[in-house]
């Protein structure tokens, strides 16, 4: 009897916890690391190359890239490709083509309308097939099966012009990582022909939508840049809302109603488990990270009044950064971390402010007709993301000092931007008019390049990670 | 207290006045799913919704469970104070009743903004009645943004009939 009482008073004390946890999914395994290996130079410099520098995307958009099968000198199975590692390489190369395709950047020609480049070409190439096709641009590659059951993937970019090496370089990744690769591959390419920095080995948060409007189930969901392994992170028996990824990916903020109230929990990806940011009964919102992964903002309602928070990442107590009557809500650092934008209604509308990091000198920034919503700061820092309302809500882009507004979105409802890793592309979420149906979307900095990002349903909430560690 | 329920009941009358003034949409939503299980209808009970389920509490206050609000408002106006006087008056007669009201907003606002704003409703809501002489411990608030619609078009009357804050009784 006894011993019946404890095992039901041991339950009781484990309730919250599981209550905390029971809209959770099992943990999700994490790839390995990606080491960049060194691949044998050829002689060669790979100094030199492209002289002309890149202001605008058009210019690139009729740049022919021919990007055929990577190669490989020993055809085996590996658990990334059971059908051998030249199949793997033609993989490779076709996430590459669809990388560099799907931006609107280049145009390229996959491994499916091209010749096979054999094992020793790939240091070589056969300048006269690529000119012959009208290729500007070359990329070659391989694949090893190394012994201790890794891969290696060496990449080669060539202009066929010049009959010269741009660039290259190898990476040993864990079978499971292989796209990573590919996307590792993408942005040496990318980098090298536009100069800016990389952004296509990263991931994506974002929630997940199924069911009718009034009935929406949403899921915490993740995926790599280009919608591949994609993940549902929770089951759907409590609202799943605002995800943001931590800098280093190890850990996941986002809102809940798991317990019957909105609150923010931290997420750690690796062991499964997940925390409140802050051990309160009030509602908290609108999670986000510091760049350095050190500090989190929150917003929390008090009697109805929201404010925006700080808390360090590893535990302690709460600052209050904003103290006006109106809603305080969101935040998102400069890259230096010095500074936060975030969004007030206490001139009456929804408008956006800078701060001091620590809460001083809050200064409205926007005015230009409408509300300016949801802004996020480039990892550049130059630009500022946000929702614009006037009449109908579109992605636009500001000076941090409030200039230079761009509307680049003409949906009906654009709300949420979150930027690439370089700062040069804007993901969002469109809601359509009465039916409710949402989808992540892209724009570049033009407005001219937007395409809709493939998910396996409804999708809302993205929140792009930085370049993967 | 004697005067204080005295005054509500004053106040309940004008209630039934300013209902007829009220800004609020032609048709109201249906009244919320979550209604606990009604009484088993015995041969010797009175039948009807029993004293603490949502319909006995929607019937006795006529519907008035749920105030409205305009576009990006949180202020309490002469409708919902209406609205909110019946339901105080409730809440006396059945003191060992609690409620939670849960705020909510139109789709035609960002996210996080649209939860910090229902949440603002449901406090305001939440004051009123707390002003009135219920105690603030019977009432808790939740906020949903704009998750759950009750009206599914993306339209003037839909939006309307959304940005509202709803009472429902927990026990």
């Amino acid at each position: 009897m006894k011993k019946i009482m404890l095992t039901f008073t041991a339950l009781l004390l484990a309730a919250p916890l599981y209550a905390q946890n029971q809209d959770l999914g099992g943990p999700v395994s994490e790839g390995g690391a990606v080491e960049t290996a060194g691949i044998d130079a050829s002689g060669e410099d790979a100094e030199g190359g492209l002289t002309f520098t890149v202001t605008d995307e058009s210019d690139w958009a009729d740049l022919g890239v021919a990007i055929p099968a990577f190669a490989t000198d020993r055809d085996v199975a590996t658990p990334a490709n059971t059908n051998g590692t030249a199949a793997l390489g033609r993989e490779v190369a076709r996430v590459i083509t669809a990388n560099l395709r799907n931006n609107g950047l280049f145009k390229p020609v996959g491994p499916d309308a091209l010749p096979q480049p054999s094992f020793a070409q790939i240091r070589a190439p056969s300048w006269a097939t690529w000119s012959g096709r009208g290729a500007e641009m070359l990329v070659h590659g391989f694949v090893q099966a190394r012994g201790d059951g890794r891969l290696m993937f060496g990449c080669y970019l060539y202009d066929v012009a010049l009959k010269d090496e741009l660039v290259r370089e190898g990476w040993v990744v864990p079978p499971a990582d292989w796209r990573r690769a590919a996307h590792k591959c993408s942005d040496l390419i990318y980098s090298r022909l536009t100069g800016e920095s990389p952004f296509f080995d990263s991931r994506i948060a974002y929630i997940a939508e199924t069911g009718p409007k009034n009935k929406r189930v949403k899921r915490l969901a993740i995926m790599d840049s280009d919608g591949a392994n994609h993940r549902f992170l929770t089951l759907g028996s409590a609202t799943a809302l605002t995800p943001r990824y931590s800098p280093d990916y190890k850990r996941l903020m986002y809102l809940s109603y798991v317990d019957g109230n909105p609150r923010i929990y931290v997420y750690d990806i690796g062991t499964g488990k997940q925390t409140l940011v802050t051990q309160s009964t009030n509602p908290t919102f609108a999670p986000r990270w510091s760049p350095d992964g050190r500090y989190i903002l929150y917003s929390m309602a008090v009697s109805g009044n929201t404010d925006i928070y700080r808390v360090p990442a590893g535990g302690g107590s709460s600052v209050r950064l904003t103290d006006t009557p109106g809603i305080d809500i969101g935040g998102s650092y400069s890259p230096d971390g010095s500074k936060i934008v975030f969004e007030s209604d206490r001139s009456g509308s929804q408008q956006c402010y800078v701060m001091d990091a620590n809460g001083g000198n809050q200064m409205r920034i926007s005015f230009f007709g409408g509300r300016c919503a949801t802004p996020e700061w480039s990892p550049r820092g130059d630009q500022i993301a946000f929702t614009r309302i006037a009449g109908d809500f579109n992605i636009s882009v500001m000076s941090p000092a409030g200039r230079n507004l761009r509307v680049l979105t003409s949906g009906w409802q654009d709300e949420a931007p979150t930027w690439a890793p370089n700062g040069r592309i804007i993901q969002f979420f469109r809601t359509e008019r009465n039916s409710g149906r949402t989808a992540l979307w892209q724009v570049d900095l033009t407005g001219r390049n937007e395409r809709r990002l493939p998910t396996p349903v409804d999708a809302s909430d993205p929140a792009w990670g930085p370049i993967l560690p | 207290m004697m005067n204080r329920y005295a005054a509500i009941t004053l106040l309940a009358g004008t209630a039934a006045l300013a209902a007829c003034s009220k800004k609020a949409p032609e048709e109201l939503p249906p009244p919320p799913v979550e209604t606990t299980a009604e009484a088993p209808v015995t041969t010797t009970a009175p039948t009807g919704p029993v004293v603490g389920s949502q319909e006995h509490f929607v019937d006795a206050v006529n519907g008035q469970n749920v105030i409205y609000f305009d576009t990006d408002r949180y202020n309490i106006d002469s409708a919902d104070a209406a609205a909110l006087q019946t339901q105080a008056q409730y809440l006396g007669q059945y003191r060992q009743i609690r409620i939670t009201i849960e705020g909510h907003a139109d789709e035609r606002g960002t996210r996080e903004y649209n939860l910090a704003l229902g949440e603002r409703r449901a406090n305001a809501a939440k004051n009123y009645l707390v002003g009135l002489g219920v105690d603030a411990n019977r009432i808790s608030t939740v906020s949903y943004g704009k998750e759950r619609p009750v009206a599914l078009g993306s339209n003037e009357a839909a939006w309307a009939e959304n940005r509202r804050a709803v009472s429902v009784v927990i026990n």
